[in-house]
C-alpha cells in the first residue's frame, strides 16, 4: 500500500510538472500578446478604434491585431489568457493518460466536455 | 491613461497577491475599487472580476503545479461538480429567486468562519485517521505536499467527499447565478467539509477558479463587458502579483493565512446574509 502509494505520488509529481509547463507557455504567450497591446497604446495613445468602440468579433480582434491596433492586441491577449484554463483541462486528460489512470481520463474528460456545454450555451446567450 | 494603466497595474499586482495566497478569486478585491474608487459601470466592473479570476489562477497553478502544492485529482473531481452547478444556475437564472441561495450560502460561510476558528484554536492542521475514507482511497484523493513553512512533506487524508462535492455544486450554482466568485465557497468545501489542509484547499482552488471562470468569460468577452484599457494593465499586473504570491503562500505558515482567511470569509457571508434578508451595509 505505501508502496504504491509513493509511485503515485512521483508520477502524479511528473505529470504536474508537465501541464505546469505547458500552462507556463500559455500564461507567458498571452501576457506577452497583451503587453505588446498596452506598449502601443500608451506609446501612440491610439486605440486603433472610434471613440470606446472595442472589437468584438474575432474576425475584427484578427485584422485588427494585423493592422497593429493596439485594442484588438489586447483583446486578442485576453482571449488567449481566458483559454489557458481550458488548456490545463485539455493537458491534464493527456497526462492521466500517459500515467494509464484511466479513471482519471474519463472524469477530466467529462469536465472538458461539461464546460464545452458551458460554453456552448454561454455563446448562443442565455 | 498612462496614469490609469498604472493604477491598474499596481490594483492588480495586490490583487494577484492576495487572491494567490487566500486561492480567491480577485473579484472581491477588484470590483469595489473600480466601482467604488474609479466610479465605473458594475457591467465593466463585472467583466474586469473575470479575467482578475482568471489571471490569479492561472498565474498562481504554475508554482503550485511546480512546486506540488495543490491535489490535482481533487481539483479535476470536483470540476465536475461545480460545472455541472454553473450550467444550472445558468438556466435557472430567473426561475430561483436568489434570497434563498444568498441566505443558504451566507449560513455555510459564516459556519465555516467559526470552525476555521476552531481549528485555529486546536491547532491541528492535518487529518491522520487510522481508518483511511473509502471513497477518497478509492478515488486517490489523498495527497502529500511540502510546506516550506515547516520544511517537511505533509501526507494528508480527505474525508466527507459526498458533502465536498455537493459544496462544490453549490458553488458552481452560485457562481453561474449569482455571477460571484466561487473562490471562498471553493476553499471552505475542502477546508471545512473535506478536511484538506489549508494550502492544499487554497491552490487547488486557485487551479478550479480558473476553469469555472473560463466557461462564463468568453460570454463577458464577447457581449463587450471587458474593457482592454482597464482589464489588460489588470490583468498583467495580477499575473505578477500571482507570481508573487505563490511564493509568498509557500513560506507562511499556515496559522498565519488562516487568521487573515477568517474575517474574509466572515465578511462574505455576512454580507450575503445581509443580502439574503433584504439588508444593505
Amino acid at each position: 500500500m505505501q508502496e504504491k502509494q509513493s509511485a503515485t505520488a512521483t508520477e502524479m509529481a511528473q505529470v504536474e510538472t508537465i501541464i505546469g509547463r505547458i500552462l507556463q507557455i500559455g500564461v507567458v504567450f498571452s501576457a506577452i500578446v497583451m503587453g505588446i497591446g498596452l506598449v502601443i497604446l500608451l506609446a501612440t495613445g491610439d486605440s486603433g478604434y472610434a471613440g470606446h468602440t472595442v472589437p468584438l468579433t474575432m474576425v475584427a480582434i484578427l485584422v485588427g491585431s494585423w493592422q497593429l491596433k493596439s485594442y484588438a492586441i489586447m483583446m486578442l491577449g485576453m482571449y488567449c489568457l481566458i483559454l489557458t484554463p481550458v488548456l490545463r483541462v485539455v493537458v491534464s486528460i493527456y497526462a492521466f493518460y500517459k500515467e494509464r489512470d484511466h479513471l482519471y481520463v474519463v472524469i477530466t474528460t467529462a469536465v472538458l466536455i461539461i464546460l464545452m456545454i458551458a460554453l456552448a450555451i454561454g455563446l448562443t446567450g442565455k | 491613461m498612462i496614469q490609469t494603466a498604472l493604477i491598474m497595474i499596481g490594483v492588480g499586482i495586490f490583487a494577484g497577491i492576495a487572491g494567490a495566497i487566500l486561492g480567491i478569486g480577485g473579484g472581491m478585491i477588484i470590483t469595489p475599487i473600480l466601482t467604488l474608487g474609479m466610479g465605473l459601470n458594475i457591467k465593466y466592473a463585472i467583466g474586469a472580476s473575470i479575467i482578475a479570476v482568471i489571471a490569479t489562477s492561472s498565474g498562481s497553478t504554475i508554482a503550485y503545479l511546480r512546486d506540488n502544492v495543490l491535489n490535482l485529482r481533487v481539483a479535476m473531481f470536483l470540476e465536475i461538480a461545480t460545472t455541472i452547478g454553473a450550467i444550472v444556475g445558468a438556466l435557472l437564472t430567473g426561475v430561483l429567486d436568489p434570497k434563498y441561495l444568498y441566505l443558504l450560502f451566507g449560513c455555510l460561510l459564516v459556519f465555516s468562519g467559526w470552525n476555521m476558528y476552531r481549528k485555529l484554536r486546536r491547532g491541528q492542521e492535518v487529518l491522520q485517521r487510522v481508518e483511511p475514507d473509502k471513497i477518497a482511497s478509492k478515488l486517490k484523493l489523498n495527497g502529500s505536499y511540502y510546506d516550506k513553512a515547516e520544511m517537511k512533506n505533509i501526507d494528508y487524508q480527505v474525508e466527507n467527499v459526498p458533502a465536498g462535492f455537493s459544496v462544490m455544486f453549490g458553488a458552481g450554482v452560485a457562481s453561474g447565478l449569482l455571477g460571484i466568485g466561487s473562490g471562498a465557497f471553493k476553499v471552505m468545501a475542502m477546508d471545512t467539509f473535506m478536511k484538506m489542509p489549508l494550502k492544499p484547499s487554497s491552490s487547488t482552488s486557485n487551479l478550479m477558479m480558473g476553469v469555472t471562470a473560463a466557461a462564463s468569460a468568453t460570454v463577458y468577452f464577447f457581449n463587450g463587458s471587458i474593457l482592454p484599457g482597464i482589464a489588460v494593465p489588470m490583468a498583467l499586473g495580477i499575473l505578477g502579483g500571482a507570481v508573487i504570491g505563490s511564493r509568498i503562500m509557500q513560506v507562511l505558515p499556515a496559522r498565519w493565512i488562516r487568521i487573515v482567511f477568517i474575517p474574509i470569509i466572515l465578511y462574505i457571508g455576512i454580507q450575503m446574509l445581509g443580502k439574503g434578508l433584504g439588508v444593505h451595509f
